[in-house]
């Protein structure tokens, strides 16, 4: 896709302002057309898409970052260009975002201010990062804590997106011990839509096609039980994988860097995390479509899962224990064994107990009981 | 609690308690079962019996002329759910991971089809068992709450795995969890019901031999 020099003021629609940039009919036709795919709607939305995009005004969208590493901006911003992912840039109004927007302290706040009130109750809410709720002072921007700018901001949006494993369910801040006490967003903000895309970082296509539905449904995408998007989140890493055939086949690399793992053979054993995430890495890939984690030799670590960090060894396969060991069991087959000697020599103790106390009775004796 | 971390309590604190509990139980049962001893038999013996328990074990295995004809429900049943369950057991590449976490012990697994064959077949074994047991008059006379108890508890890893192999009625990791809190209950109730068989059966078929052999009757 062609893009010409951003202008200074961008106009009101999308397609104003995708036609400004020499973004042809056809191709954004073939951009909603992957969407559509992508968001596993019928083929024929694609035209209804393309057509209530192009007349949507561009969506004031403020972008909070809280306890992050600026990862999900990062995975956003370097995507290759052009593609879907960076088209998220045209099809919003980006007015706040510490990173990428050039003004700072107090200007900065006064635009964060000035779109919540322009865009009353309209505009989408971005966070990344999670909320620390112990000392304010883990976390603040502006003297203002975490918490307190996003129970602020969320007031007056329309819906919320939580990307990024952080913002959408406390992420590797949250990781045991947790010392700032971080939360997710859906632990706060309980009266707002809130769309989480998970991911550590998130698939930037995930994010334009939760925005492209947005813009076009007016509403937010249908979601799974971790308030994931379901046409993105609906199968796990596993069942999609390439690898997948060789799962089947009993085939599995033992090693980073043996013949099997070489030949593409399931990387399960090497503590592979697919069965039990759900994501798109497998389908839709990273970098332009290049390759996924698992494509390159690594395992999935799950990093879409709530607490991905705190389950179990990254590099233990999911079958195995995450603590128990062989000592374990033979600790426990010695006090197993040290009680059954104790119940022996009771059960013993009790036989010769009964043993000692037997009295003979004599055939006398029975004949005297009958008379 | 979500479903992650109910994988992740039955992969951590929960499958600890159970081994514990399996392997201090079923090494506490063997010592309460061997520990009450024997009284010495004083009879000369009435064979040259040396190797009559050893033989036992293993022709205690095949059934008794006729008795394949006469009830082939339990004979032709028994084998299926209990080859199905072994090879569900050890030849399952995952589960080959778990031993080989516990033991250092590994060895090749088999396709996941013919695992999963497996698995039915002894889950339809398991219910035509149940069946003729409740059918049968005699079965029906002989089989209490432990009979019954030990069938359930058997039968739900081999159901929990194969919905969650699946991916039937319930999401993946839930059922994973499930599956994995079913071989819990079924290694804590295992020393201290019938199911205690697993360790028991060849001992006893060896005490069976010998002492038989010992009298003159052999197998």
């Amino acid at each position: 896709m062609k893009k010409s020099r951003q202008p200074e003021v961008l106009p009101g629609t999308v397609g104003e302002g995708l036609k400004q940039r020499g973004v042809t009919r056809r191709e954004f036709l073939k951009f909603c057309s992957a969407l559509t795919v992508m968001l596993a709607l019928p083929p024929a939305m694609a035209s209804v898409m393309a057509e209530a995009i192009s007349k949507a005004r561009r969506q004031s969208v403020i972008w909070l970052s809280f306890q992050e590493c600026t990862g999900c901006t990062e995975s956003i911003t370097r995507s290759h260009s052009p593609t879907l992912e960076n088209l998220i840039f045209d099809l919003i109004s980006l007015d706040y975002h510490h990173t990428l927007q050039a003004a700072s302290g107090e200007a900065a706040e006064q635009a964060r201010m000035q779109a919540m009130k322009d865009n009353e109750g309209n505009y989408l809410l971005i966070v990344d990062g999670s909320i620390p709720m112990g000392n304010p002072g883990y976390s603040c921007i502006a003297g203002i804590s975490n918490h307190d700018m996003l129970v602020e901001t969320a007031k007056g949006a329309a819906a919320i997106v939580a990307v990024g494993t952080c913002a959408a369910y406390g992420g590797i801040p949250k990781a045991d011990p947790n010392p700032t006490g971080a939360v997710s967003v859906a632990d706060i903000v309980k009266d707002k839509p809130i769309i989480n895309v998970p991911g550590c970082p998130p698939i930037p296509v995930v994010m334009t096609g939760v925005l492209a539905h947005f813009l076009t449904f007016g509403g937010i995408p249908e979601l799974d039980s971790l308030g994931r998007p379901k046409s993105f989140f609906g199968d796990t890493i596993h069942d999609r994988c390439y690898r997948r055939p060789f799962y089947d086949q009993g085939k599995f690399a033992e090693t980073f860097d043996d013949e099997a793992a070489r030949n593409g053979w399931c990387l399960f054993k090497l503590g592979c995390k697919g069965p039990v995430t759900y994501n798109a890495c497998a389908t839709t890939k990273w970098n332009d479509g290049t390759s996924f984690p698992i494509q390159s030799g690594h395992g999935c670590i799950g990093c879409s899962e709530p607490n991905f960090w705190d389950a179990g060894p990254l590099y233990q396969a999911l079958s195995m224990p995450v603590s128990a060991t062989g000592s374990l069991l033979g600790a426990a087959a010695i006090a197993g064994a040290a009680a059954g000697v104790a119940i022996t020599w009771h059960n013993r103790s009790t036989k010769a107990a009964a043993k000692a106390a037997h009295e003979k009775v004599t055939v006398q004796e029975l004949t005297r009981e009958e008379k | 609690m979500n479903h992650l971390d109910l994988l992740t309590f039955a992969r951590g604190s929960a499958l600890n308690w159970a081994l514990i509990i399996f392997a201090a139980g079923v090494v506490l049962r063997l010592f309460e079962i061997l520990g009450l001893g024997r009284k010495a038999d004083l009879a000369k013996p009435r064979l040259n019996s040396p190797g009559s328990g050893w033989r036992t074990i293993f022709t205690r295995t095949l059934p008794p002329e006729g008795m394949l004809k006469r009830d082939p429900v339990t004979y032709i049943g028994g084998y299926v759910f209990h080859f199905g369950l072994f090879i569900a057991m050890f030849f399952f590449a995952p589960h080959i991971e778990f031993f080989r976490s516990m033991t250092g012990l590994s060895w090749a697994g088999l396709p996941n089809a013919l695992v999963d064959a497996s698995v039915v077949a002894a889950i339809v074994a398991l219910g035509v068992l149940l069946a003729h047991r409740l059918n049968n008059r005699v079965k029906r006379m002989l089989s209490g709450f432990g009979d019954y108890l030990a069938w359930a508890v058997t039968l739900l890893p081999l159901l929990t795995g194969y919905l969650a192999y699946h991916h039937l009625f319930v999401e993946y990791t839930l059922m994973l969890a499930l599956h994995l809190f079913s071989v819990e209950l079924l290694l804590v109730l295992l020393p201290f019901t019938k199911l205690f068989h697993t360790f028991s059966v060849f001992i006893s078929r060896w005490y069976n031999g010998d002492i038989f052999g010992r009298k003159g009757v052999a197998s």
